[in-house]
């Protein structure tokens, strides 16, 4: 392939803050044949998405571009005027977004915003933008799709919205589409069935493509070519299978092993052991809608249990149940073998005070307004009664634990801190309770995999030297090989399958299981072919369907 | 007819320029992104500024006339004007004054400072020194009928045209001194207004967050019964309310203003209530709420420690509106005569009382100022109430990001 799409020579972004410019990227190349797919990734803050929009000649609010030229298809985007660039983008550029929930507008239907750009552009007709818009939407296997499009964006799942994004997307038969990480607010199950899609129909229509992403494994499935950035460098670009086979780049190498954290096994649990909290036949509903369909499992002092399924499976109910935010319809929790009021309101300070929680978007579990150091101090001081110095010393020790040193972060707002670090900030508020109990709700899943592992890490440590037991909830199997000791998977509302993590990882497994085993994405660029080959599909979304 | 006509040739002259000013631009910079991607619009609303400011100095340099018949006719705004310069020079040098002196602190929140901001700051500040002195400052007594001098004495100072340097912006209908009862209104109408708004706020406020939190059957009655205040006309409950106040002020001994304040600030809190229960909704959803719930902190925490620094941005914005809101209400209320009492200095009464002078424009233009005076007094406040706002807005919800 010599014929060249697009051209990004040196180009340098500089973002303001602080009422100065900033650099985002230092001079990148990137070249992209017609057809081809290249992968961007890199941690967040790398400049992936910027990078990404500049290529449309497009930077956000408080960002510019620099330096450099940008080329599609011999026209200097850069230099082009508002009237020729509204030519080309949409119709022989387009973008995908990360959550097609927030860009779809929520009060058209589908089929209303899909042939907006074909009309705009004069593509087509309305007409025939609505005929191409079904055919479109056949071929990324959404079902039902005469109909679908008459459909509003709140009355599809996240999934299917995704991929009526890309039918959007593909409506003018553009030259090039940028893929603003698509899948990653996905489940696995669902994450595949998209990917599929997206594979596909890049294939047949071949499209070039930008792919952006942090997930490896994902890239590796979809990508011709991968390049690494960080920090606004690039790193490397190779083809996939060199890149992922012989890195050259110790950073590339360090991404690559990411995926080695892992706990030594612990001995099994001593039956007669009295659980520190046990669930026990748990139904829950939202006011008339059942939830939760007999919950039971148990939790040991100084063990992780990792819940594990897809959104919508029950897992953060169960939660809400322990703590008591949800009190069950039937059956009961117990710490230490005795029995808990079901309503949080009527639990006494010392009760509330064994049960904490770390959550996941730590952007909305810390109040922005509140100091590092009074978000930490509030419970040092509302359940130990500390006070002046002893607080701040307290303060400082649960700083020291969580690895961010106290004189430094003691004043910062949230909004001074990086993703980690803020995720850090909700563990030490969850110690300075001094719990037996941590309900993790998907504590790592908005985070890098580095950043990721730290956390990871630092959780083990937390437990081995503090004899902690954590309910780990999360969707991402590979969390679950690192840190669990027992594994409960769930499904609609029931577990369907409970036991130590060795016994988890071996056949044979639940039906259930089985799938989302399979469905977890791997580095090898055949993974998905395999797969999709073994399912035994073209039509892989029935496939996922019909196994469930 | 022919000033209609004016206007269109105008109006096509200036779409002419513009048009001009465009394709020249584009010409002799090759195409600069700056004027290749200008809309028409833009390039007409670039030409209109710039008649306007030369419409402004044309004003400016006629009140200057030595002929008195044009500079009459001219002379308040060529105060405005001046007043608008030497108001913002100031201020300039009030933001550098803060630049310079004080905490760190201080000194860093005036660097971010935009000038609007400043020039609000200095207003609001300006207004208030007059509000808490004004019996030092004001000339004449707010009720005090000077012996031996005319009513009406023309604004301006100047006895050619009919004025009195003793009573730089005349004498009212029963000869009363405009300046001194300015300034006394500062106090008056200043003080009650901001005290009425506080009020509305803490009320609608903590009752909207408890709504709020709390949910269920204590939102239903709240909100219920804020719609059934909401549902009766304000200015004429407003009234009823005050005509039953009017009795028992007498028989209580307590000043009707006390219960003015009372009044206008409930019926104010139906609408603070409503938006503060909108944004306490969405801030009641978030985890740390959820975090604060399960630890089992109180009501109290819960609504002012983790609900409201994170709903000042909208609440802010809201003040500054309402605050201009409760203002007019005031004025209403006295312009029907159960607001502040006569011998009481009041902008809004004072609009009323002279408001008959407005017809004089075409004769007398400098008659015609008198009632300008007060509304003047009150629109440069309410500008600056909200810079100031505005400034806040931008820099809590800079914060957010």
């Amino acid at each position: 392939m010599t014929d060249t799409l697009l051209k990004m020579r040196g180009v340098k972004l500089e973002g303001r803050s602080d009422e100065t410019w900033n650099p985002i990227i230092n001079g990148v190349d990137l070249t992209l044949a017609k057809g081809e797919v290249l992968g961007l990734i890199g941690e967040s803050g790398a400049g992936k998405s910027t990078l990404g929009l500049a290529a449309m000649g497009f930077t956000r609010d408080g960002v510019r571009i620099s330096e450099g030229s940008v080329e599609f298809d011999g026209i200097d985007l850069l230099k082009a005027s508002a009237a020729v660039k509204r030519g080309l983008l949409g119709k022989r550029i387009a973008y995908v977004a990360q959550s097609a929930a927030a860009s779809f507008n929520p009060a058209h239907r589908l089929m209303e915003q899909h042939v907006e750009g074909p009309t705009q552009h004069g593509v087509m007709s309305k007409a025939e933008s609505e005929a191409d818009g079904i055919e479109l939407y056949r071929k990324l296997r959404l079902p039902d799709p005469e109909s679908i499009g008459f459909r509003y964006p709140h009355q599809v799942s996240g999934g299917q919205l995704q991929r009526a994004m890309t039918a959007m997307a593909m409506s003018c038969r553009p030259d090039l589409i940028i893929f603003d990480e698509p899948t990653t607010a996905l489940d696995v199950t669902t994450q595949i069935e998209v990917l599929a899609s997206i594979r596909d129909i890049v294939e047949q229509f071949n499209t070039a493509a930008i792919y952006i992403t942090h997930d490896l494994a994902v890239v590796a499935q979809m990508a011709d070519r991968i390049k690494v950035l960080l920090k606004g460098d690039e790193v490397e670009t190779a083809d996939t299978r060199t890149m992922l086979s012989a890195p050259t780049q110790e950073y590339t190498k360090s991404l690559w092993a990411v995926r080695s954290f892992e706990r030594p096994l612990k001995a099994p649990v001593i039956a007669s052991a009295v659980p520190s909290v046990s669930v026990q036949n748990v139904d829950a509903a939202y006011g008339k809608v059942p939830v939760l369909h007999d919950v039971s499992f148990d939790m040991h002092e100084g063990r992780t249990v990792a819940v594990v399924g897809e959104s919508g499976s029950g897992k953060s109910t169960t939660a809400r149940c322990i703590t008591g935010l949800l009190p069950p319809t039937s059956g009961q929790i117990a710490f230490n073998g005795e029995v808990m009021p079901a309503d949080y309101r009527k639990r006494s300070k010392d009760q509330l005070r064994q049960v904490q929680m770390i959550y996941q978007m730590a952007d909305t579990a810390l109040n922005p307004r509140m100091s590092i150091g009074e978000i930490i101090a509030r419970p040092v001081q509302f359940y130990m009664g500390l006070t002046g110095k002893q607080k701040r010393a307290r303060v400082d020790k649960l700083l020291d634990q969580i690895e961010l040193e106290p004189s430094e972060y003691y004043n910062r707002l949230p909004s001074e801190l990086s993703g980690g670090q803020k995720q850090r900030i909700g563990i030490a508020r969850a110690l300075a309770a001094e719990p037996k109990f941590i309900i993790c709700d998907e504590v790592t899943s908005a985070l890098d995999q580095l950043v990721a592992e730290g956390i990871l890490r630092l959780l083990a440590r937390l437990q081995d030297t503090l004899g902690l037991s954590y309910m780990f909830i999360t969707h991402d199997l590979a969390t679950v090989r690192a840190i669990a000791d027992e594994v409960v998977v769930m499904k609609d509302g029931r577990v369907v399958e409970a036991g130590p993590k060795a016994e988890m990882f071996k056949p044979p497994h639940h039906p259930y299981t089985d799938l989302l085993l399979s469905s977890v994405p791997e580095m090898d660029p055949d993974w998905l072919t395999n797969l999709l080959q073994e399912r035994g599909v073209d039509n892989i979304g029935d496939a996922a369907v019909g196994k469930m | 007819m022919s000033t209609i006509l004016t206007i269109l040739v105008a109006l096509v002259v200036m779409g002419g320029i513009a048009w001009v000013l465009r394709f020249a631009g584009q010409q002799v910079t090759n195409g600069a992104p700056f004027f290749r991607d200008m809309s028409f619009g833009v390039s007409f609303g670039y030409v209109l500024g710039v008649v306007v400011l030369a419409w402004l100095a044309w004003g400016f340099m006629q009140s200057r006339s030595s002929d008195p018949a044009i500079a009459n006719k001219f002379f308040f705004l060529g105060v405005a004007i001046k007043g608008f310069v030497i108001f913002s020079i100031a201020a300039w040098l009030f933001r550098l004054l803060g630049r310079t002196v004080g905490t760190d602190w201080t000194r860093k929140m005036f660097r971010q400072m935009p000038l609007t901001a400043s020039f609000g700051i200095l207003a609001i500040i300006v207004y208030a020194i007059f509000a808490i002195f004004a019996g030092a400052i004001a000339p004449y007594g707010q009720d005090e009928i000077i012996q031996g001098v005319a009513a009406n004495i023309i604004p301006g100072g100047d006895p050619a045209m009919g004025g009195d340097p003793a009573f730089p912006l005349g004498t009212d209908q029963i000869g009363r001194d405009i300046l001194s009862r300015l300034i006394y209104g500062a106090q008056n109408t200043v003080g009650i207004a901001f005290i009425t708004t506080m009020l509305a706020f803490f009320l609608g406020g903590s009752l909207g967050f408890l709504a709020a939190v709390v949910g269920g059957w204590t939102d239903q009655i709240l909100s219920r019964g804020v719609d059934v205040l909401m549902a009766i006309p304000s200015l004429i409950f407003a009234l009823l309310l005050m005509t039953i106040a009017s009795v028992w002020s007498s028989r209580l001994g307590i000043p009707l203003t006390v219960f003015m304040v009372l009044i206008i600030a409930l019926i104010d809190s139906t609408r603070v209530f409503r938006l503060a229960r909108a944004v306490g909704q969405n801030i009641v959803v978030m985890d740390y709420i959820e975090a604060a719930k399960l630890r089992g902190e109180g009501m109290g925490y819960l609504v002012f420690k983790e609900i409201l620094p994170n709903a000042t941005a909208p609440l802010l914005a809201e003040f500054g509106l309402r605050f201009c809101f409760v203002f007019l209400t005031i004025a209403s209320l006295s312009f029907l005569g159960v607001g502040i009492q006569p011998p009481l200095a009041d902008w809004g009464t004072m609009v009323r009382d002279l408001a008959a002078f407005i017809n004089f424009a075409q004769f007398a233009p400098l008659a015609a100022t008198a009632p300008l005076l007060a509304a003047s007094a009150i629109a440069l406040l309410t500008v600056a109430v909200n810079f100031v706002v505005d400034w806040m807005l931008h820099k809590t919800s800079g914060l957010k990001e």
